[in-house]
């Protein structure tokens, strides 16, 4: 029997509430077991311009719409126009009667609902959600409770619009509960938050930007429940630096930006580097250059960050390829900054941080042991005192009696700057060397996933989001999946691993140039073809699918 | 410890008759006179930019941040927000927090945040040797200038009046004494205390004579009037051959930053743990 799975498309203008509307489609598909994926399509404005998510849901793991869906949402007639030839054979359209003339399927008079209920408009989506409702089968009862958990204000009024919603439609197809566990679905932007809290973050400095804001704003919403704070400096400069302040003396922060505002970091980001101050950058990427595609997504900033900032020094660049994933490797990141007193750069898609997950409820990982700190007997303490590992221990002040110097500057044990040959050679031997005590941390943490056939002679080689695709066709495909989570230190021997016995392999990346490629390539693997996309778009499942026979025989 | 103990055992590189000697031993002086009063000072970090005013970082025994030009007060305030305990001195140039840093300069001003920034401000780059900066006058001409600035400088005190700084000064490196009752009184303010102090340049912008002919000691009884400071301010506008006021310009205190953001007792991972699942269940 065919595995079960729907795919729900809603759409309106740019202020409709496209967003939480998709949210609560999705949870409420999520109330029947199944794994959830939604992708978020928007142009950077705040009223007008057409706005949509499609929301898809499967028995199994899910990280990519399929061009296909089985209900349209549509709140305008723009809706209908744009989407309906993605409507599969047997689905169906619910339409706002009021704003959509041309339609045929099940047609929701919201405007009388609203009126009979006294409502505002912002309430409408609720009348057109519980139309659904109906319309997929699902049960009133469950349904109810999600809508009481998704939309905190105006709770019973908007049970009521629903409700209505509900009665006036009718029971198109039933998409049956699959008996699985109810997973939480979460933003990626979300399960970073998450993942920072449970990595004891202390605070959080951000200037707005997509596709991180979200992180901005979440951690500013539970920041006094969390006793985190908080705090939207004047520039991105300020962003990191502060953040740099606060590592110094002995506070754990992360920032938040784009592409843009990850140009403006850069200097600092070379200052962690000497100065050896732990701090983690999540770059959320979307599409440039420059301002490029404000709210669209791209993977095209690995080798900004991993060349990022003037000098060499260590550091460590993760790119998770979902919600879950970004919860876990956010945690390990910000530890292992801590640890190793390198920076760090979480590096997801604006897919991935605008986009929802069904993620597992249990503990993220943690990794091995933590922070190195010096005894209160250390003598003079040396900030930058030599070890084997690189890794000098660290004492924030006030430390009665010591004097704790960081520096900019080449510097000599002490934080004092100087410009000695041999000095300035050991020094940065020191730097380099927690290189090697973070590669074989990380090789033991499953830096390189592999899915689809493990065995399979074919591989498709992708990292971020574009894994959700890539793992879904490789399993149909009788291919072996293959995606780095972790991309520098490059994890050599869990590579090697992943490709034994690979005979060819193709790259697929939504950027121009193949930047997974080029680092791979290396390391010497060379795939037989690259399948890029660089509009802005993810990858639907069909759309890869053809690629991929037209270039596999 | 000892004045002695205060200097650090580095080389110390400036030029002799260099200003910055009399800011450093003004700054340890006061330092010390405070340690006397119980004062400890491994509370003290130094934050210094990129110029020869960021050497004393090198030339002092105290904690301390070598930041990157122009980018001290960021710094800064990532450390009074870690610890309010703490208490920071910024050390910049003009180059540092009039150029490449202003808008840090600003900002720290418009959010009070409780620091003290000493400017350096010999109106010249000496580090990179001898170009115009924000302060040097009109038709100042240096090595990449060779025919005169073509810019009129602006006028720090007014500026920071403007944004919001709640002790504002401007002292002289001739003028010791008055010097140290300066930076003592900045670090005694509580909230954004600033001094523009008029440093000579041995090398490339000694303007002793200039500055010797024209200073004077403003009366500072009226120094919590805001209207009567911009007066101040405005009589010497860093070009024109007025009268050079020293002394405190403005005084006023006000809740600062970091009052709105007090250091919360940290979470036990048990708590965050409980607070991670609390959100899953609203998500599922």
């Amino acid at each position: 029997m065919a595995e079960r799975e729907v795919s729900v498309l809603i759409g309106g203008r740019a202020g409709d509430g496209i967003s939480s509307a998709g949210q609560i489609i999705a949870r409420l598909l999520a109330q029947g077991g199944y794994q959830v994926h939604m992708y978020f399509d928007y142009p950077s404005l705040i009223k007008g311009g057409h706005n949509f998510a499609i929301i898809r849901a499967a028995e199994k793991s899910v990280g990519a719409v399929r061009e296909q869906v089985d209900f349209i949402l549509a709140l305008n007639q723009e809706t209908i126009t744009l989407h309906r030839q993605r409507l599969g054979g047997h689905g169906v359209v619910i339409y706002d009667t009021g704003t959509v003339k041309m339609a045929e399927g099940i047609g929701i008079a919201v405007k009388d609902i609203l009126a009979a209920e006294d409502a505002p408009p912002v309430m409408g989506n609720s009348a057109m959600i519980g139309a659904f409702i109906r319309a997929a089968g699902l049960s009133w009862d469950t349904a109810a409770l999600v809508l009481k958990k998704s939309m905190p204000k105006g709770t019973e009024k908007n049970l009521t619009i629903a409700r209505r919603g509900y009665d006036a439609s009718e029971e198109h197809r039933q998409v049956t509960a699959t008996g699985k566990p109810v997973l939480p679905v979460l933003t990626g932007n979300e399960a970073i938050g998450i993942g920072l809290v449970e990595a004891g973050l202390e605070m959080y400095f951000s200037y707005p930007m997509s596709p991180t804001s979200n992180i901005l704003h979440f951690l500013a919403g539970y920041a006094d429940d969390l006793h985190i704070r908080v705090i939207q400096p004047e520039s991105e400069i300020a962003v990191i630096l502060m953040a740099l302040g606060c590592s110094y003396a002995g506070t754990r922060a992360a920032v938040g930006t784009s592409g843009g505002g990850f140009c403006l970091m850069t200097e600092s980001l070379s200052l962690a580097g000497i100065a050896e101050l732990p701090v983690l950058v999540i770059l959320g990427q979307r599409a440039g250059p420059s301002t490029g595609l404000a709210t669209y997504s791209a993977q095209s900033d690995l080798h900004f960050a991993l060349h990022a900032g003037h000098g060499e020094f260590p550091r460590l660049v993760i790119a998770p390829a979902d919600a879950g994933e970004a919860r876990r490797w956010t945690r390990t990141a910000l530890d292992l900054a801590w640890k190793y007193q390198v920076p760090a750069i979480l590096l997801p898609d604006r897919i991935i941080c605008e986009g929802l997950y069904s993620v597992e409820a249990g503990a993220g990982m943690r990794s091995g042991d933590g922070v190195v700190m010096a005894g209160p007997d250390t003598h003079p303490y040396l900030r930058y005192a030599p070890a084997d590992s690189g890794i000098s221990p660290l004492r924030f002040p006030p430390a009665k009696g010591e004097i704790i110097r960081v520096n900019s500057h080449v510097h000599d044990p002490d934080g004092i700057t100087t410009e000695d040959p041999l000095v300035t050679q050991e020094m940065a031997d020191k730097r380099m060397k927690k290189i090697d005590g973070l590669s074989r941390e990380l090789e033991g943490i499953n830096p390189v996933n592999t899915g689809g056939i493990e065995d399979a002679a074919t591989a498709l080689l992708c990292w971020g989001s574009t894994r959700g695709v890539c793992e879904e066709l490789a399993e149909e495909k009788s291919l072996r999946c293959i995606q780095p989570v972790v991309l520098w230190p490059f994890p050599e021997k869990a590579f090697a691993r992943a490709m034994a016995g690979v005979e060819q392999f193709y790259a697929v990346e939504t950027n121009q140039t193949g930047q997974l490629v080029t680092l791979v390539s290396r390391f010497g693997y060379t795939p037989s073809g690259k399948i890029l996309k660089y509009d802005g778009r993810p990858f639907m499942v069909g759309e890869l699918e053809a690629a991929l026979d037209r270039v596999i025989s | 410890m000892t004045g002695k103990d205060l200097i650090s055992t580095a080389k110390n590189t400036w030029c002799p008759g260099c200003g910055n000697f009399a800011i450093q031993h003004a700054l340890k002086d006061v330092l010390m006179s405070m340690e006397t009063e119980g004062f400890p000072l491994e509370n003290i970090v130094i934050v210094t930019g990129i110029g020869q005013h960021g050497k004393t970082f090198d030339f002092m025994n105290l904690n301390g941040f070598y930041s990157l030009h122009g980018r001290t007060i960021p710094v800064a305030t990532g450390i009074r927000l870690a610890n309010p305990d703490l208490k920071v001195i910024c050390l910049t140039g003009d180059g540092d927090s009039y150029a490449e840093g202003l808008d840090h300069l600003i900002f720290g001003a418009k959010r009070n945040l409780d620091i003290t920034v000493l400017v350096h401000d010999n109106r010249v780059y000496g580090l990179t040797t001898g170009q115009y900066t924000p302060t040097s006058p009109y038709g100042y001409r240096g090595r990449s200038t060779p025919g005169g600035v073509k810019e009129h400088p602006f006028n720090p005190l007014e500026l920071m009046l403007s944004s919001g700084a709640g002790f504002i000064a401007r002292g002289y490196t001739h003028k010791r004494d008055q010097l140290k009752r300066l930076i003592r009184e900045a670090l005694v303010h509580k909230g954004f205390s600033f001094i523009d102090i008029l440093q000579i340049c041995a090398t490339y912008n000694d303007m002793s004579k200039y500055y010797d002919a024209r200073i004077f000691d403003w009366d500072e009884t009226d120094d919590g009037d805001h209207e009567a400071a911009y007066r101040k301010a405005r009589e010497w506008d860093y070009n024109n051959d007025a009268r050079i006021g020293l002394g405190v310009m403005y005084r006023h205190e006000s809740p600062s930053f970091e009052d709105g953001y007090p250091v919360p007792p940290p979470l036990s991972p048990a708590e965050r743990s409980a607070w991670v699942r609390k959100i899953m269940d609203e998500r599922a």
